[in-house]
């Protein structure tokens, strides 16, 4: 008989089945020992502190399914921040206008980084290190001090709780409604996490497009031979991957009222956003995982930042103590390769 | 006779100047189940990698049902209804049995994957092929060889072809898949679509197909109805007459008896499904060969003794000593030195960018080392033996390696292991795809070798070579030595009759 449906899947997906069991304990203690725990202001700080990274982090996933890596996703993130804090201000049409642009400026970024992969046929690795350079050059233009502009009104109400987002724009009786009620709490960064989730991701993982992207990753030879649109895949997932780096610009633009066009600050997100993939248990040789899971990942390394705060350790211990988490974490994933019977298709 | 459904005109594939196929007229009709027969390198590969779109002709046209075509990628014949179950599954590993049964033309809703009708589709398909017992989601790592290979023929299935490739589709398989792949070929012969079908198990050929195709060194020799040929007259076509290879003298055959304790000795040798029990010994001073078709576990036994695979079972006796060695370093620095000659000598062999010195030296740096350091002078000295010893045709040592023809990278190879001055060598098919000249020179080193005294275990899929070098050839079937050939029996005829598991006396 054929395994139960929840014992296969746990089987199937035990390095993000871990890592979401990690988070939930972690974060569950975290409010435990936090003054105020399990509030709806704590939630809501903590969800600003990780929508930019998580989105990084699901950019970053999606090259990586495919064995790559894409370098240029904090540089990406970056510079639709400094887009955004110049445009998305102004009337409201103004600013739909501003937050489409930016939305279109990563995408478009992201499909030149995959059209010189496939066209120019060069390593993702160092197409991207050589094109997340640029994008940070493109940010100094637009931005060549930190600053901006960002609608106000627009600010307060996405990092915030969903009833300020409804009480800033007097939708659902100023946020009073009763259907209303049970989600008031919820923080904003949140849903908007959720929801490009579910309209993006989800949908982009039940396409042929999708499932060829983790075809490459997991065995490109037999995705050739089965028919399957390699090029194209290759193309979507960077574009994908330029798309989700500016929803994490944008929101950082959003969220500080300000475009910075930070050296130091995108290479930090791009190698957060490697950490985070791992962290979830997508494979970097590609084939397994997912974005979620990096969702997941992302969070795990925000949350050990929290302890720093409220436990009073030396925040100079951060790094070593991120370091090592990642180390023993990364180190399960290793155990696999005790089971090969072949040593050579270790080098394979 | 319905007209032919794929048809080969003038049909010649050259790979880097080596002919792979030269003018080959072939046809195939609907409603027959047509055999391929050759040695190994006839050319049955290219052939149907010819009609799948993966490689093209370099010359010649192809047909289906009477027109022209040429297909630019697998996915265009596939559209066109030529479906192919390659040797190598085209299976990808990460993904479910149902994501993988209609990989490229899921079932859609809405614009997107529809799951539950891709289960639904992934049952009936396996249900169609009596696997009833392979779940839908389960990720095709998970899955043994011969349930990946059932798959594979349910995601062929689900194509519609009007043409089925199956090269070496049952090898993998058990008994019951194997009679439920021939249940299914009958009834697709029932309606109408052509199967080719290349295997090496002549009596599923026998058994099976209506009419027989053989090749041979790239030529298409003849094709007959089934019944037409004896077993015996198929393994002369499938031999010909080949120029015979300038071979060294060979010793005298010693006696069983009087050999002596041998430097290797195997016995009940097993892995994985792969090796099944290989008993053999070699003796210092003898040549013994494996032969048998590709794939019969040469390969794994090789590297089951230089200490690659894990989980080997079986007695292993070398030079004394109980045991197979933990891995390849071990093997080549034990009391015993073994070195192996690997398959691809440009992945496991060589690193090719690296100079030609660097790689003669590879094996060998604790030689010409001094402390940490390696000491200039004599590494100079070795690397000029090396190069002088196989007579390597070099430019310059520090030449990168890749820059040497295919003969000159195989002595490379050669000659950085023989640095380590090994008491066994391994040689796993050394002559693939190199110049008749550089062939002989390697025949002559492997005498030279054995009458030093060295133990010599020699796999090549070439028959002639087998039977001009060495002392005594085992035979390789499933992963068992099915018999053991020396002195007169060493033929030609025997190799292949052995190799395909048949009795030609008895034919």
């Amino acid at each position: 008989m054929h395994q139960p449906a929840w014992k296969r899947w746990l089987q199937q997906n035990l390095g993000f089945a871990s890592a979401l069991l990690l988070l939930l304990t972690i974060y569950l203690v975290y409010n435990m020992l936090h003054p105020r725990g399990f509030s709806s202001a704590v939630a809501v700080q903590n969800a600003n502190e990780t929508a930019a990274i998580a989105f990084v982090a699901m950019a970053q996933t999606i090259p990586v399914l495919m064995g790559g890596l894409d370098l240029s996703v904090g540089a990406v993130m970056t510079l639709t921040n400094c887009i955004a804090s110049e445009f998305v201000n102004g009337s409201p049409a103004e600013i739909v206008f501003g937050m489409i642009a930016t939305l279109l400026a990563g995408t478009a970024f992201g499909l030149a980084n995959g059209l010189i992969v496939v066209y120019g046929r060069i390593q993702p690795i160092i197409a991207t290190l050589a094109t997340g350079a640029i994008a940070i050059g493109l940010a100094l233009i637009v931005r060549p001090k930190p600053g901006g502009d960002v609608d106000g009104d627009l600010g307060w109400a996405l990092t915030n709780s969903v009833w300020d987002f409804a009480d800033t724009y007097g939708l659902a009786d100023g946020g009073d409604a009763w259907w209303l009620r049970p989600f008031a709490d919820i923080p904003m960064p949140l849903i908007i996490v959720i929801l490009v989730t579910v309209l993006v991701w989800v949908p982009f993982r039940r396409s042929v497009t999708g499932r060829t992207v983790y075809a490459i990753g997991s065995a490109e030879g037999a995705a050739f031979m089965s028919g399957l649109p390699i090029a194209r895949a290759k193309i979507a997932a960077f574009t994908l991957a330029g798309f989700f780096a500016a929803c994490g610009g944008l929101y950082l633009a959003i969220q500080t009222s300000s475009g910075n066009a930070d050296l130091q600050q995108a290479g930090a997100y791009t190698l957060n956003s490697i950490a985070a993939v791992v962290l979830g248990g997508t494979s970097l040789l590609g084939g397994i995982g997912g974005a979620v899971a990096s969702l997941v990942g992302a969070a795990i390394l925000r949350v050990i930042s929290f302890y720093f705060r409220i436990l009073d350790i030396d925040p100079l211990l951060q790094p070593l103590i991120e370091g090592l988490v990642l180390l023993i974490a990364v180190s399960f994933g290793a155990i696999r390769t005790l089971r090969v019977k072949n040593k050579l298709d270790l080098f394979r | 006779m319905s007209q032919p459904i794929v048809e080969y005109r003038g049909i010649s594939k050259y790979f880097a100047g080596v002919r792979a196929l030269e003018k080959v007229d072939f046809s195939c009709r609907a409603g027959s189940i047509h055999g391929v027969l050759g040695e190994n390198g006839a050319g049955k590969s290219t052939l149907i990698k010819i009609m799948a779109g993966v490689l093209r002709p370099d010359a010649g046209e192809m047909l289906l049902d009477g027109r022209p075509v040429s297909f630019a990628e697998p996915q265009a014949a596939a559209d066109a209804g030529i479906v192919c179950m390659f040797q190598e599954l085209s299976l990808v590993p990460d993904l479910s049995v149902a994501d993988n049964i209609s990989i490229a033309r899921p079932p859609r809703r809405f614009g997107l994957i529809d799951r539950r009708a891709q289960v639904a589709r992934a049952e009936a398909l396996l249900a169609r092929v009596r696997c009833e017992d392979i779940d839908p989601n389960a990720l095709v790592r998970e899955l043994s060889l011969s349930r990946r290979q059932m798959v594979e023929i349910a995601k062929a299935l689900g194509r519609d072809p009007k043409v089925l490739i199956l090269d070496e589709a049952t090898s993998a398989l058990t008994a019951r898949d194997v009679q439920t792949v021939y249940d299914l070929l009958a009834e697709l012969k029932a309606q109408g679509v052509a199967s080719l079908f290349i295997s090496h198990r002549m009596h599923e050929v026998d058994q099976l197909c209506d009419t027989l195709s053989v090749f041979r060194n790239g030529r298409h020799i003849e094709t007959f109805a089934k019944g037409d040929k004896s077993e015996r007259d198929i393994v002369r076509l499938m031999i010909g007459r080949d120029v015979e290879a300038q071979f060294p003298p060979k010793p005298a055959p010693v006696p069983a008896a009087e050999r002596g304790a041998p430097l290797l000795s195997v016995q009940g040798l097993a892995w994985q499904n792969r090796l099944n029990g290989i008993d053999l010994a070699v003796h210092p001073g003898e040549i013994v060969g494996l032969g048998g078709l590709d794939g019969q576990g040469q390969k794994e036994l090789l590297l089951a003794l230089f200490g690659v695979l894990r989980d080997v079972e079986g007695a292993v006796v070398i030079g004394g000593r109980k045991g197979i060695p933990g891995s390849p370093a071990a093997a080549r620095s034990g009391r015993t030195r073994i070195a192996l000659v690997p398959e691809d000598r440009k992945t496991e062999g060589l690193m090719l960018a690296m100079p030609i010195a660097d790689n003669l030296l590879a094996a060998s740096f604790a030689r010409i080392s001094r402390g940490p350091f390696i000491d200039p002078a004599r590494a100079r000295k070795a690397v000029d033996d090396g190069i002088e010893r196989l007579r390597i045709k070099t430019g310059s040592a520090s030449d990168p390696v890749m820059t040497l023809s295919g003969g000159n990278q195989q002595k490379v190879v050669i000659a950085k292991w023989l640095m380590i001055d090994p008491d066994i060598v391994l040689l796993n098919d050394p002559t693939r795809g190199i110049d008749v000249g550089t062939k002989q020179e390697i025949y002559r080193l492997m005498r030279e070798l054995a009458n030093a005294g060295k133990a010599i275990l020699f796999y090549s899929s070439d028959y002639a070579e087998l039977i001009g070098c060495c002392d005594r050839v085992s035979v390789l079937y499933g992963g068992r030595v099915v018999s053991e050939k020396e002195g007169d029996q060493l033929t030609e005829e025997g190799l292949i009759a052995a190799s395909l598991n048949i009795d030609v006396e008895a034919a």
